[in-house]
């Protein structure tokens, strides 16, 4: 109906979809809410800080664990591991038993030391040659050396020893590479510890926004009542506050993103001068795209549940009074 | 359009502020309900507007009964009203042709054409001209106006109005009753909360006058 002399002017109500009706108003609230954060800049930018150091605490610990695995790697020489045979078998016995754990799934490859090889090279290196030759017997025994195959866990790799070591006709093995596992060990704590330490600072994030938004929306409560007097659904109300906490989480997640790469590029150089030390060719792994995608991605998702959370329980208890 | 039967409104504590008021507004009228502060004036108007709901009897809007309102309906329901406040209410934070835009915007009318209507709305209060400007760099009078402008931009059949002259000069609150007047003779129905008297007078509009939540006396016009 019309109610005024001008009802020309308005009658023809433009038809356009709900859906675009409905990215409109999205993409407006959406660039209002960020237009109410570049307002107070120091504000924003010290909360998208926090959020920033809080995602990148985590997200840089798991470069560097990344690095130490991947260093720890090339050790992989490292973690054979040799089998003394008992005095008593053969030759022919030890090849046997050398194609037979070979053909392990967890064992990439055994190569077998005779006693007389062992012997002529103890001759070589040990100078006791003319003390050898009063022997009667060779007194070494036959020897394998074991070298596990890539996929082994630390958990794994002490099976495969004592199950190999369980085999009659094995007498001992000997492990000098205890360290390496003990160093993976470690890793996998760290990394457990990661997982945890994560789902914390997360819960942290979740507060520092919640509460930021909660504040928000006190400061605004007589505009929110105002909208919701005159017809304004919760969902409504609601709105810019969702996208305030969207542009948290993605402004903090792409800040921890430079944080990291900052930190990693500030360590290059000092990297680079050890390996160099070593005569090796170590350079750091960076976090690469899915790493940095997703933890933009837990910015913007913990930034909108905080939000979604906070505005949903404290929309409904505002009512016009 | 509107019809009360027997509705009290009890708050907690005792007060009652309705006692079994019966009352109807037929569509196209305009009416006044006057009575002393406390006398339910603001409880009836905050009932039709489901801000609270009576304690007893039925509250009946443009057919619809309000007891049958879920929470959830709440703002539909009040998205075909117009509501004028004594205070305004007006968001400070941002220009006139915001404000009296907001309403479309709840309703999803689309930027142009919510453009359009908020100008033809503004126009109609005579403050085209201001529609740039700050609420607070206006007079009373001049927020009284876009208050109105938000209330009809959205062509309600229905404008409930609480005090809306309580602040005003009698000069701006003569301009803000005509401006009413010529709501209600394009159709709308207008319920109109007052303690004014003399002006009401001036309109020759029914008078319905509470007192302690009752029905005191009803003055008609053209009876």
């Amino acid at each position: 109906m019309a109610v005024s002399r001008h009802a020309d002017a308005v009658a023809p109500v433009r038809a356009s979809g709900p859906f675009s009706i409905w990215i409109t108003r999205h993409v407006s609230t959406g660039i209002g809410s960020l237009g109410r954060l570049l307002r107070q800049p120091v504000a924003s930018l010290m909360i998208v800080l926090v959020i920033a150091v809080t995602l990148a605490l985590p997200a840089a610990i798991n470069v560097v664990v990344k690095n130490a695995r991947a260093v720890s790697g090339s050790w992989d020489n490292a973690l054979d591991f040799s089998v003394f045979l008992k005095q008593e078998l053969s030759l022919s016995e030890a090849e046997g038993l050398a194609r037979l754990i070979g053909q392990r799934a967890d064992v990439d490859s055994v190569e077998l030391i005779s006693s007389s090889d062992a012997l002529a090279e103890f001759r070589l290196q040990s100078g006791f040659g003319a003390a050898l030759d009063q022997l009667p017997d060779n007194p070494l025994p036959h020897t394998l050396v074991v070298r596990p195959s890539g996929g082994n866990t630390s958990a794994s790799l002490i099976l495969l020893q004592e199950e190999i070591g369980n085999l009659p006709e094995s007498d001992y093995v000997q492990v000098d590479t205890e360290w390496v596992q003990r160093f993976h060990a470690i890793l996998d704590i760290v990394r457990q510890a990661i997982v945890i330490g994560s789902a914390l600072l997360a819960a942290a994030i979740v507060v520092i926004i919640g509460n930021t938004i909660r504040l928000d929306i006190e400061n605004r409560r007589e505009e929110i009542e105002v909208t919701k007097l005159i017809g304004a659904s919760n969902a409504f109300v609601r709105r810019p506050f969702l996208w305030t906490g969207f542009w948290y989480g993605l402004f903090g997640g792409l800040m921890a993103l430079a944080l990291v790469h900052y930190a990693l590029f500030l360590l290059e150089d000092p990297v680079a001068r050890l390996a160099g030390l070593y005569q090796s060719k170590l350079a750091i792994a960076s976090m690469d795209a899915v790493e940095s995608a997703a933890i933009t991605g837990i910015g913007v998702f913990l930034g909108l549940f905080a939000s979604w959370f906070t505005a949903a329980r404290h929309m409904r208890r505002i009512e016009p009074r | 359009m509107i019809r009360l039967e027997n509705v009290t409104k009890r708050y907690p504590g005792g007060q009652e502020a309705l006692a079994g008021l019966d009352l109807s507004v037929d569509t196209g009228e305009m009416v006044f309900v006057t009575g002393h502060s406390g006398a339910g004036k603001s409880t009836l108007l905050r009932l039709i507007a489901l801000i609270e709901r009576p304690t007893g009897g039925q509250v009946i809007v443009d057919n619809q009964n309000t007891r049958r309102v879920k929470r959830r309906k709440i703002p539909a329901y009040r998205r075909q009203i117009g509501m004028v406040f004594q205070d305004h209410k007006l968001l400070y934070d941002r220009p006139v042709s915001d404000n009296v835009a907001l309403p479309l915007i709840i309703a999803g009318v689309s930027h142009r054409d919510a453009a359009r209507r908020v100008r033809a709305a503004l126009d109609q209060v005579g403050l085209l001209h201001k529609e740039k400007k700050s609420p607070v760099t206006l007079s009373a009078g001049e927020q009284q106006r876009v208050g109105i402008a938000r209330a009809i931009v959205t062509r309600p059949k229905l404008l409930i109005a609480d005090e809306p002259t309580g602040n005003l000069d009698p000069d701006l609150s003569l301009e803000v009753m005509r401006i009413f007047r010529r709501f209600n003779e394009v159709g709308v129905t207008l319920l109109v909360a007052s303690h004014d008297i003399a002006l009401i007078d001036k309109l020759g509009c029914r008078r319905i006058a509470l007192e302690e939540g009752r029905l005191q006396e009803e003055i008609d016009p053209w009876l």
